[in-house]
């Protein structure tokens, strides 16, 4: 059984840009913890001869041709965007001043 | 950050240093679709204007594999005699930075579809030509970015910008990233080995036709990872990824820099700091990138929208059957074909104007003439508006044309040149810019016979020493000649007429 920390949580939410409370990071680890402890009982099953699966059909050379499809106007493109400006997605400072 | 204490010469430093290099470079692939989706990827449309729900990361939507681009990477791979995966997948790259608007890039990771490989370059050196094998770790797939423009900055920087605005046309055009293994060479050659390198990969790319390699359009990219160790040592340096490095020339110029840099760090008792940084064309440095916080922390996982990739053998095959003559075989069979010295086939090469010149003998020039063009008239041009040698606006054809019209003698060199140079600055083909500019040769013998007794009237001295058969002289009536008819006279026809007036 594996176990996480909450520093582990801690790190795991900054990386996906969640804000969390500190209460929240203990109640996920606790919860992080029972879902890896869940899912670990597959390797106690799996023999030698099982290899990690990534997908579960086995389907391989899903392709398609080089052919253009029509696509999106800019317009059409933008519409859903909280902002845009000259025809482009308009997004928030991505750095702050240089360090 | 300039640079505040002089950095060693690069002969002091690898008179003591090892460095180590390894090349990344990004192939942007000319295939008419994205990667994932059926969006084009011409270059230079309005912002936003080749999207589609899949490359901007709309909910629902799923990616489908573009299958000229899996052929593409395979060709590349047994190009660089790699082995192919016989079963690979893709992998998603996890980070938030707003040019993937899905917040993951959509790559390969643990299993790339080609691997193991290695590729010969050449290099000159003080004893002639050397061969380098450089190997090749790996070469995969990915997807591209979208452009950013940062706004409200100093001069476009991100740091420092207000906002950005990004146009996501690039996002999802198919990218095969190929990584070669450490590189450790004679250290006096080392940054030219790196050229060397990534010019061999761009012949051998343009060569594959799976794309144009146009470096100065991003549709080749390059980052160098230098790292140094003292001499004698076993144990590598930390290494610096240097990114940004966009025309060959740069190449050399950055990993030389990077190497006199990273030994002045350690030079002071200092360490190198394992970090990207950025080429900068115009100061000649590199400089620290933006702070990577947990950006090594990519959380990569396999695919689930993309079921995994399984080249046949019969399919590898067949793809092996389409390689195109290997470049440094081509090369040679050109040189040979041409009766090139060695030092004027690298002047092609290094110009990128092979297959130019090349498809200007196959059109009728003669070689020296097609090269004279090519290096000459069209790459000053060229080199003046910033812009590959392809791009200069005169093709193949129509430099055979002018060699053609100076071979009937409709033109002679002088005239042929203002021809070029009207082709090159987009007045017409070389017969529309004759036409237009009047730059015929005076062919009428009439008007030629006249400026020559004109010329013999104006300078009896020197028409009596031909007279008594000083041939030498005769130079100077041509260029009398010349001169009155403002260069427009066939000189062999103005020669001949000289000496029958003169000696008949």
């Amino acid at each position: 059984m594996s176990s996480i920390s909450r520093d582990e949580v801690a790190h795991l939410a900054r990386l996906a840009r969640l804000d969390l409370e500190p209460d929240e990071l203990e109640h996920l680890a606790g919860q992080l913890d029972q879902i890896i402890g869940a899912v670990a009982q597959v390797s106690e099953v799996a023999a030698d001869h099982i290899p990690p699966t990534s997908h579960a059909l086995p389907v391989t050379n899903v392709f398609r041709e080089d052919v253009l499809r029509p696509g999106l106007t800019a317009d059409a493109a933008l519409a859903g965007a909280p902002e845009a400006e000259d025809g482009r997605f308009r997004v928030p400072q991505i750095l702050g001043e240089e360090q | 950050m300039s640079t505040a204490i002089a950095l060693p010469t690069f002969e002091d430093v690898i008179a003591r240093f090892d460095p180590v290099m390894g090349m990344e470079v990004h192939v942007e692939l000319g295939t008419v679709t994205k990667m994932f989706c059926g969006c084009s990827t011409a270059f230079g449309a309005e912002p936003n204007t080749q999207v589609c729900p899949t490359c901007l990361g709309f909910p629902g939507s799923l990616p489908v594999v573009n299958q000229m681009a899996v052929e593409s990477a395979i060709r590349i791979g047994l190009a660089l005699n790699c082995t192919i995966a016989e079963h690979c997948r893709f992998a998603r790259k996890n980070y938030f930075y707003p040019d993937m608007p899905k917040n993951y890039q959509i790559s390969q990771y643990d299993e790339p579809i080609a691997f193991d490989g290695w590729t010969e370059v050449t290099v000159d050196t003080a004893d002639g030509a050397q061969v380098f094998r450089i190997g090749i770790e790996r070469a995969h797939m990915e997807e591209d970015t979208g452009k950013s423009l940062h706004v409200g900055g100093a001069t476009g920087r991100i740091h420092g910008a207000s906002h950005s605005l990004l146009d996501y046309n690039r996002a999802g055009i198919p990218l095969i990233e190929i990584v070669t293994k450490p590189i450790e060479v004679d250290p006096a050659l080392a940054p030219a080995v790196a050229r060397a390198y990534v010019t061999e990969l761009r012949e051998l790319i343009r060569a594959l036709g799976v794309s144009e390699a146009r470096m100065e359009l991003g549709q080749m990219r390059c980052d160098a990872n230098v790292s140094l160790k003292p001499r004698g040592a076993t144990v590598l340096g930390t290494r610096t990824e240097t990114k940004n490095v966009n025309s060959l020339r740069s190449v050399e110029r950055a990993v030389t820099y990077e190497i006199r840099r990273q030994a002045t760090v350690l030079d002071a008792g200092e360490k190198i700091v394992q970090e990207t940084r950025h080429w900068h064309e115009d100061t000649g440095e590199t400089t620290p990138g933006r702070v990577k916080e947990e950006a090594e922390d990519y959380r990569y996982f396999p695919e689930p929208d993309l079921v995994p990739v399984a080249p046949s053998r019969d399919w590898v095959e067949r793809l092996r059957g389409t390689l195109p003559e290997p470049p440094a075989a081509r090369r040679a069979r050109l040189q040979s074909e041409w009766g090139f010295t060695d030092l004027e086939m690298r002047d092609v090469v290094n110009a990128g104007a092979l297959g130019l010149v090349a498809e200007t003998i196959a059109a009728g020039a003669d070689a020296a003439g097609a090269k004279k063009w090519w290096l000459g008239e069209i790459a000053r041009t060229a080199n003046e508006r910033g812009v590959g040698v392809e791009e200069s606006g005169i093709t193949p054809a129509q430099v055979a044309r002018v060699e053609e019209l100076i071979n009937d003698g409709a033109l002679n060199d002088k005239l042929a040149r203002q021809v070029v140079e009207g082709v090159l600055a987009g007045e017409g083909s070389p017969d529309e810019v004759v036409a237009a500019r009047g730059l015929a040769v005076v062919s009428d013998e009439s008007a030629l016979a006249s400026a020559v007794d004109d010329a013999i009237a104006a300078m009896p001295d020197v028409a009596e020493k031909i007279r008594g058969g000083n041939m030498g002289a005769v130079g100077a009536l041509i260029g009398s000649v010349m001169k009155a008819t403002r260069g427009q006279a066939d000189a062999k026809r103005v020669r001949e007429l000289i000496v029958q007036r003169l000696t008949a």
